[in-house]
């Protein structure tokens, strides 16, 4: 664990008091299973959230709720000020405001690594191609990879094509960022360098919700930790009080289990 | 004590001197085991047995020159039929001063799909904009006539001439139709969905040739009075209707292979439905799908002989048309051959073109 624990933030983090996302009694439902059960939640400019839980409880749905990958059927969800309501137009707008990266990275196959980043500037911003090169260009030497720009996904190892997903996602000069579990299925060796890379995000000031089981990250990276089980939002705290006063006995137990195995 | 171990990796050796060159692949590929070698034995014995026979009827007993059914020698194919017939085979009625605008039409073509064949290059764009909005207008004034050429009725086409309209024109028309049909199927709009698998489902449920007979004896009775179609007209929208429903099925396949996450990611990045599909969907589905849509493309260029049935000379039909001439009877065996010659190098043309773009389109690993 300690080797691919990164560095500490060396800038100061500033939280603004501008909310970013609210998640107003948000309920849902896959059939008759109810998966989120009254979840509520308000993430400020700035902040960096962890969520965290066994699995099935609900965090990945919490954070695909928020740009639309799973739509909710009660409650409210209010990102950058605007309601996510089953309006298209509204659904889009937001996400070109939320980056997403995912845990199988998804990258496109069949574009070149420079392919993805641009894609979307161009599309979906109208942005000059040759614009969306240097901007493509820049976020991939942020990540570390300029030099395999020319060359496909399946070219790239686990941990480089999560950087280009992260350098995809940031070109579209997105205001929040969610992450879905994006080291669950590196190679170890590989954890650290998308870790970092998160790291250094972090350090920018970018909003960030991230769902992970890297509790080194929870305690270097982020502000709020948020413990879910069964679809609902147990306790939420600092790293530090979450890890080492948890209140609640569910927590205790969960904690117990991933740091004494 | 301590001891230290270092890691020195073995020397590569070169591979046993009977796996590799000429030996190597007889004896992986022909003499691998008994069997093998058994099959391997009784293949060159059939191919003794029929070869010798087959090349002496098609070359070297053949008749290659001359002008009537008398020059014809005994024993050999008689190339001099073809030689003669060519005319018709190729163009059908077309009348013969007008058959420059035919081959104007086809080298046309040629010129425009060459540089979408090959890999990227900056003719690309302007060549299929060519394509797609002006050649099919110069292409149909070249062969129906108007802006100063003589007219031609369809009813004077024919020949490869007429088996390519169809066939260029049913592939132009049921590849589109394909793709939206199957984007259709998947919609989760219950109406579109419904609407397109009964459409799917309908033609698929029909033979060709009924489609062809319906279009071509019933429709007219449905038209008002003194409404009426071209019958080549008919026939093309009916096989465009008939094949975008198979095409549309095999398309599906591909969208249904391609990975939840692709769709989840282009949508994260806020690209609309028509771009999602565009430009990360549809590509990657249409690639997974190439053999399956060259499949049903070869099927759809050899069904065009079906057009026979409501009296539409095609290759098939003008082939078939010279061998019932009294001058040139018992000729039918040389028509078909060179009926199947050409429906072939067509066939594999467009098998090799595809196993070429295949090649070309492969990026590496999955993901």
């Amino acid at each position: 664990m300690s080797e691919t624990m990164p560095q500490a933030p060396q800038k100061k983090l500033v939280i603004s008091d501008k909310v970013m996302i609210e998640m107003k009694d948000v309920h849902k439902w896959y059939g008759q299973f109810h998966v989120l059960k009254n979840i509520n939640l308000t993430v400020k400019q700035g902040e960096r959230i962890v969520l965290c839980g066994p699995s099935g409880s609900g965090k990945s749905t919490t954070i695909r709720c928020i740009n639309r990958l799973e739509e909710h059927q009660q409650g409210q969800i209010i990102v950058d000020g605007t309601e996510l309501t089953s309006d298209v137009k509204n659904i889009e707008m937001i996400r070109r405001e939320v980056g997403m990266v995912f845990q199988h990275f998804n990258l496109f196959p069949h574009l070149t690594v420079l392919e993805n980043c641009v894609l979307a500037p161009i599309w979906v911003r109208k942005m000059p191609r040759k614009e969306a090169e240097e901007l493509g260009m820049h976020y991939l030497k942020r990540v570390k990879i300029p030099e395999q720009a020319k060359k496909y996904p399946g070219q790239l190892s686990g941990g480089q094509q999560q950087r280009v997903a992260i350098a995809r996602s940031l070109c579209m000069k997105p205001k929040i960022m969610l992450f879905d579990e994006p080291t669950s299925a590196l190679d170890p060796e590989m954890v650290k360098e998308v870790l970092d890379t998160m790291v250094s995000l972090a350090e920018d000031g970018m909003t960030m919700m991230c769902v992970t089981h890297e509790m080194g990250f929870a305690k270097l990276v982020s502000n709020r930790v948020i413990f879910m089980d069964r679809g609902e939002i147990i306790e939420q705290n600092n790293p530090h009080d979450f890890f080492d006063h948890p209140q609640n006995e569910r927590t205790k137990l969960f904690l117990s289990q991933i740091l004494h195995h | 004590m301590e001891t230290k171990t270092t890691f020195t990796p073995h020397p590569e050796l070169p591979p046993p001197a009977n796996t590799v060159g000429a030996v190597g692949w007889l004896r992986a590929n022909l003499f691998s085991s008994p069997a093998n070698s058994l099959l391997t034995l009784f293949a060159l014995y059939l191919l003794w047995l029929l070869l010798p026979p087959a090349l002496e009827w098609l070359l070297f007993k053949a008749t290659w020159s001359g002008t009537t059914r008398a020059d014809c020698a005994p024993g050999g194919a008689c190339w001099v039929f073809i030689k003669m017939r060519f005319g018709q085979f190729m163009y059908g009625f077309f009348p013969e001063p007008e058959r420059w605008r035919v081959n104007l039409a086809w080298i046309l073509a040629v010129l425009g799909i060459l540089p979408l064949l090959g890999k990227r290059n900056p003719l690309r764009l302007p060549a299929a904009v060519f394509m797609l909005f002006v050649y099919p207008l110069i292409a149909f004034v070249l062969f129906s006539g108007g802006f100063g050429l003589a007219p031609v009725e369809t009813s004077q086409w024919g020949g490869l001439m007429l088996t390519l309209v169809i066939a260029v024109v049913g592939i132009a028309g049921a590849l589109p139709g394909g793709i939206l049909l199957a984007l259709g199927r998947r919609s989760k709009m219950p109406v579109i969905k419904t609407i397109c698998v009964t459409f799917i489902e309908f033609w698929r449920g029909v033979p060709l040739i009924t489609v062809l007979f319906m279009s071509s004896v019933m429709l007219p009775l449905f038209l008002p009075e003194g409404m009426s179609f071209d019958k080549l007209l008919r026939a093309l929208i009916g096989v465009i209707l008939f094949q975008s429903a198979y095409m549309a099925e095999v398309v599906r396949g591909g969208l249904q292979a391609i990975p939840k996450g692709q769709y989840e990611a282009a949508d994260a990045l806020g690209l609309s439905y028509p771009k999602a599909m565009g430009l990360v969907i549809l590509p990657q589905a249409l690639k997974l799908v190439i053999p399956g849509i060259v499949n049903t493309l070869i099927a759809l260029f050899k069904d065009t002989s079906l057009v026979i049935i409501i009296g539409l000379f095609d290759l098939l039909n003008s082939i078939h048309a010279a061998t019932v001439d009294p001058n040139w009877l018992g000729m039918s065996t040389e028509g078909y051959v060179f009926a199947a010659l050409m429906f072939w190098l067509f066939c594999f043309g467009m098998s090799q073109y595809s196993q070429w773009l295949e090649r070309r389109l492969h990026t590496g690993h999955k993901r």
